[in-house]
């Protein structure tokens, strides 16, 4: 405990201060020294591929998994020492719904309500409330194995909120479902931390990061390899993103030379094998560099140039795709 | 179902979510009593919503105790009826015994589904969980004992012991197989599928149920083998709850059943406790 203080002082302001955080499964660093200082009343994002290590910093904060080093303080309480203090006031959703899918909606909230410390009663009322809060009233006394994979988010996310956390964490809470529910999910994110919760969110999806997260930390092999906000994500990898394409592939490798020279940028070879991405911090370069090409007999079919994506951010920040990786490794649990 | 999702879809999201989402208050954490209580009642739902269980546990005990005392009744005891008197007994031990199990593969559900991630990040006694799951496995093994006596009497049993005899007969039973169940939630929280549960329990169980004097009368094994089935707990259990039955019960055999009990209990309950507390 005092070590713990020593190493690092407890704020007000913070609902997560963690310090050299590690987990290590086997040989691997599942987590591998993991900083972080989120403020309390605000969505925090973890972006980052399958098996970054996203799943095992949460399982850490949320007290299931005991970090092989490091210090943390959720809530002001100290991680491992004072985890009764951290469970009373944090709540999680994981991955997969955890509800019981045998029992129906009403049931699962009404068991949540009376192990929160409600009486039969009372738990029965606030069930009810927020079957009706997130338009789950008509499915109430089905059985939640029946229901549509965005019911079943919303009911997992009402469970953890019987009892209104002071902070939330939420495990890719959108993968799997349809746009129509996934606006529903984030309406909702929106709507708790209206009302004073802190959410750490973990997600694949850089569009949900980028609309959901009022700061982002990128991981990436159990490490955060950026943080900040969306827009200073964006800033650090550059104001906008050249991207050509190309009439002819056998080209590409020449025409990304050519640009890396002449413009002094660095240039991103995707999928698309006629197709060069580059990185452009002044507009003005654009023609320069388009002009370039076509001196050198370099034939193009289109480009586009914009404010890179979360994507780019990715991209420029680990050297492959977000996505590439995803389907390439395991979570980690 | 169907046309619920459809009616859904037409609306357009926005439920009427206000300040009600937040709770109005944060209640006094539950008393143990109060956090046993929800479990019990999860699993009595369970059994509600899920009855094929009950079914499953039962059916394969009947077809043994009408295959056994048929096929095996006059060779092994003269006579079906005369056999079905010694048999029972042993079978309803054997019953209960085997579904026993079904604590750890639910335990092990909730694991995979991740439920179980859900209630360790509560501020609750823990140890509820598993005990109000196993209260409510009491009731389950009441109502199969109940099963294979009624079976029984209308086949021809005649507990010489009568109804106090068979009552103190299923208390001991009871009490055994809460005390066995600890084996399968510490199972349940080691192994990884459901199905490597099934085959772990299976091993353990049909050596211990076959190598016992559930069917047969030890007498006529070999003096190696019956060193085995004296000291297995399934004998001991058979045996006691055999002599409730037919009035010739001792205070030994009794207290035999206790201490496997006991020492079955202070052995796999905390290590199941250990086990919960720590999963990774």
């Amino acid at each position: 405990m005092l070590e713990s203080a020593k190493q690092l002082p407890r704020s007000d302001f913070l609902a997560i201060e963690a310090k050299g955080l590690v987990k290590i499964y086997g040989k691997q660093r599942a987590v591998d020294g993991v900083d972080l200082a989120i403020p309390k009343g605000m969505v925090y994002g973890f972006l980052g591929p399958n098996g970054a290590g996203k799943t095992t910093t949460i399982r850490m904060l949320a007290t299931l998994l005991k970090p092989d080093a490091g210090v943390a303080h959720v809530l002001g309480h100290d991680l491992g020492k004072e985890n009764d203090e951290i469970r009373s006031r944090i709540s999680l959703t994981g991955q997969y719904a955890s509800i019981d899918e045998d029992l129906t909606g009403m049931e699962n909230l009404t068991m949540m309500a009376k192990l929160m410390g409600y009486s039969r009663r009372e738990a029965k009322m606030r069930a009810s409330e927020l079957l009706k809060a997130f338009g789950l009233e008509e499915a109430a006394k089905r059985q939640v194995k029946k229901y549509s994979g965005g019911m079943r988010r919303r009911i997992d996310i009402a469970a953890s909120i019987v009892v209104t956390p002071d902070l939330l964490f939420l495990d890719e809470p959108t993968s799997g479902l349809d746009p129509r529910s996934r606006n529903q999910v984030w309406d909702i994110v929106r709507m708790l931390v209206g009302s004073g919760t802190t959410v750490l969110l973990t997600t694949q999806y850089l569009e949900e990061a980028d609309q959901l997260a009022d700061r982002i930390a990128v991981i990436n092999k159990g490490k955060i390899i950026a943080e900040g906000t969306s827009s200073e994500l964006k800033a650090a990898v550059g104001s906008g993103t050249l991207n050509i394409q190309l009439v002819r592939p056998e080209d590409r490798v020449r025409a990304g030379n050519l640009l890396q020279q002449k413009i002094l940028t660095t240039v991103h070879h995707s999928g698309d094998s006629a197709s060069v991405t580059a990185q452009i911090n002044d507009p003005a370069l654009v023609a320069e560099a388009i002009s370039e090409l076509a001196r050198e007999g370099i034939a193009i079919s289109d480009f586009s140039f914009g404010r890179p994506s979360l994507d780019e951010v990715f991209l420029s920040l680990t050297g492959h795709s977000a996505e590439g990786e995803a389907d390439a490794e395991e979570e980690t649990l | 179902m169907t046309d619920y999702i459809e009616q859904d879809a037409s609306r357009t999201v926005e439920f009427p979510m206000s300040e009600t989402i937040a709770s109005s208050k944060r209640p006094a954490r539950p008393t143990v009593l109060a956090t046993i209580g929800a479990f019990a009642t999860r699993a009595l739902l369970r059994i509600k919503h899920v009855p094929e269980q009950m079914f499953d546990v039962t059916l394969f005990p009947v077809i043994f105790l009408l295959m056994f005392t048929y096929l095996f009744g006059g060779a092994i005891a003269g006579s079906t009826a005369e056999y079905l008197q010694f048999l029972l007994p042993g079978i309803l031990v054997m019953t209960v015994s085997q579904i026993t199990m079904y604590t750890g593969i639910d335990l092990n559900n909730d694991i995979r589904k991740g439920i179980f991630d859900r209630f360790r990040t509560l501020p609750i006694w823990l140890p509820a969980a598993l005990i109000g799951a196993l209260l409510v496995d009491v009731i389950r093994y009441s109502i199969a004992s109940i099963i294979m006596i009624g079976l029984g009497l209308l086949l021809g049993f005649r507990p010489e012991g009568g109804f106090i005899g068979v009552m103190g007969a299923l208390v001991l039973i009871l009490i055994f197989s809460f005390s066995l169940s600890w084996i399968w939630t510490a199972l349940g929280l080691i192994v990884r599928s459901e199905k490597s549960l099934m085959m772990l329990s299976f091993l353990v169980m049909m050596p211990l149920t076959f190598i016992s004097n559930v069917f047969v009368d030890p007498s006529t094994l070999p003096s190696w083998l019956q060193g085995f089935v004296s000291i297995n707990p399934i004998s001991i259990l058979a045996t006691a709850v055999r002599g409730f039955m037919h009035g010739t019960v001792t205070a030994e055999q009794i207290i035999w059943v206790l201490v496997v009990s006991v020492i079955l209990t202070a052995i796999f309950a905390p290590f199941t406790m250990y086990l919960y507390r720590n999963k990774e």
